[in-house]
């Protein structure tokens, strides 16, 4: 997805006069950057490593009418400089485009400094940001298009968790699979990992990799379908970060809900990603478990 | 009366924070800065705020803002009659400025340690333009120097020679920890021109302020009396 997303931007930029380009050390070396620098030296900007600084110059950009991408590892991007990105794109009146890499778990062997699954609940803290999780490489880039071409502020999740072929979904939950006993709602790389487990029991599976604004009328017109409004929500990122839109969307209807996701442990372990997924119950029999014992309790 | 000592008269009947009496002294320091800044430097008026080439201030220190908009009523910018309700609820005018309410205010502020980076953001956007002329002036105080996000944005202005960047530091002394080798030598170690000026010397404030360097942004320190 990163090679997605440079060899894009890098494409973008030849077309786009204000886009821009802001990086702390992270990604600049990719030889799509590096070429994308060497062509549009004021657009493709390299503060070293300066997170604060990254953020307020993307702001600072957009103030006088430029579109910023500013793209970092997740937690580096989204929390070390949270305030920055507060108050120096909406409180300014301001909009920019954050990419992140690493999302949840990606690089395990790197641990807990470099995990970040409560991004996307972050940015549920302040008004009107996008977020698009791509499920797939091939996801990325009509993700990034329409994102520059935005005047919105969106939030863009890279990972290296994909699944096996991308979806158009269009800013729309799109279902995969339609059954009667409940919907699941599967975020970006999490789809493939609840099909599987999911393979033989009566369930919808619905897919979004836009998660933010969250399509409520969507997931009604889905439950329309069923008898009973259960809902359970599979997130890559902090489990229970989509909680508060369908407990929202559902407030007026007797349902069920379970929210899967993340758990907020530092467990200071290493592994792989495959690992992580497991001890975090996001692995197929994970699932399954989790869900069998949602729909017969 | 003068037109600086009309708004120098507005900033000091403004009532910021009626539950926090200062001395005028305290409420107005920055004034001698802005008002040189706004008289004779800066390429700005109330019909040009939103002119891609005009030069542009920023207020970084938001928290004292009863100087500020007392230039900007006194040039011509807000009307002078919003100054008697600021923090209002129906004012414009908030304890910190909010650049979305009102004319000619560059950003919203109020958390230390925003505007230097905003504006060197500002810097490579106009430049990304081609707007290389226009100046960039930012004023911050000198205990917000303790902010790191100000130490990110003078070593990254220094080392690409943002010469469009003017930092106006003013010292009324309130930083926690005094800086040992003096104000402006984290500037100059991080490659910026520098000078230090009585704020109270008007002419020489605005000499300052001109006096750039191509390659290199500049920082103005403007002092206010001891004991200030």
């Amino acid at each position: 997805m990163r090679d997605v997303f440079t060899s894009e931007t890098a494409r973008l930029l030849d077309h786009e006069p204000r886009l821009a380009v802001v990086l702390a050390a992270i990604s600049a070396g990719a030889p799509a950057f590096r070429k994308a620098a060497a062509d549009h030296p004021d657009r493709v900007i390299n503060l070293g490593i300066r997170e604060q600084l990254m953020i307020g110059v993307a702001g600072g950009l957009a103030l006088t009418g430029m579109r910023p991408i500013a793209h970092s590892y997740a937690p580096f991007l989204v929390e070390r400089a949270f305030e920055q990105i507060k108050l120096d794109f909406g409180h300014q009146g301001a909009s920019g485009v954050l990419v992140s890499v690493g999302a949840s778990y990606d690089w395990a062997e790197g641990g807990y400094t470099h995990f970040s699954p409560r991004d996307v609940a972050l940015f549920d803290t302040i008004p009107d940001w996008r977020v698009v999780i791509p499920g797939h490489p091939d996801e990325v880039a009509e993700g990034l298009r329409d994102a520059v071409a935005s005047d919105d502020s969106h939030y863009i999740r890279l990972s290296l968790r994909t699944n096996a072929t991308p979806h158009d979904t269009r800013g729309r939950l799109v279902p995969m699979r339609h059954g009667s006993e409940a919907t699941v709602v599967a975020v970006g790389p999490m789809l493939d990992p609840v099909l599987a487990a999911t393979a033989d029991l009566d369930v919808t599976v619905a897919y979004t990799n836009t998660p933010r604004p969250f399509d409520s009328s969507g997931l009604l017109s889905l439950l329309d379908r069923q008898p009973q409004d259960n809902v359970i929500m599979v997130e890559p990122y902090l489990a229970g970060t989509s909680t508060w839109l369908v407990s929202d969307a559902l407030s007026d209807r007797s349902h069920r809900l379970k929210s899967l996701g993340v758990g907020r442990e530092d467990l200071h372990a290493f592994g792989t990603a495959d690992d992580h997924d497991r001890w975090h119950g996001l692995d197929p029999a994970g699932l399954r478990t989790a869900i069998t014992d949602f729909l017969r309790p | 009366m003068s037109d600086f000592d009309e708004a120098r008269a507005l900033a000091v009947d403004t009532v910021v924070d009626p539950r926090h009496p200062m001395p005028v002294h305290q409420r107005i320091y920055p004034l001698d800065a802005i008002w040189v800044l706004y008289d004779r430097i800066l390429n700005v008026t109330p019909q040009t705020v939103d002119a891609a080439d005009r030069d542009r201030f920023l207020m970084s220190k938001g928290h004292i803002p009863a100087a500020y908009y007392a230039v900007l009523a006194t040039k011509g910018f807000i009307p002078k009659d919003w100054l008697t309700d600021v923090g209002g609820t129906q004012s414009a005018l908030g304890a910190h400025p909010d650049r979305t309410r009102v004319p000619g205010v560059e950003i919203s502020s109020g958390s230390l340690g925003h505007g230097l980076p905003l504006a060197v953001g500002e810097v490579l956007g106009m430049r990304a333009q081609g707007l290389t002329r226009p100046g960039v002036y930012v004023l911050v105080g000198d205990g917000e120097l303790d902010e790191g996000s100000n130490h990110e944005a003078i070593a990254f202005a220094g080392a690409t020679g943002l010469e469009q960047l003017v930092a106006v530091v003013v010292d009324n002394r309130s930083a926690s920890h005094r800086h040992p080798q003096g104000m402006t030598t984290q500037f100059e170690a991080n490659g910026w021109t520098s000078a230090t000026v009585e704020s109270s010397d008007h002419a020489a404030l605005a000499d300052a302020l001109l006096d750039r360097r191509p390659g290199h942004p500049h920082v103005v320190v403007a002092t206010t009396p001891q004991g200030d």
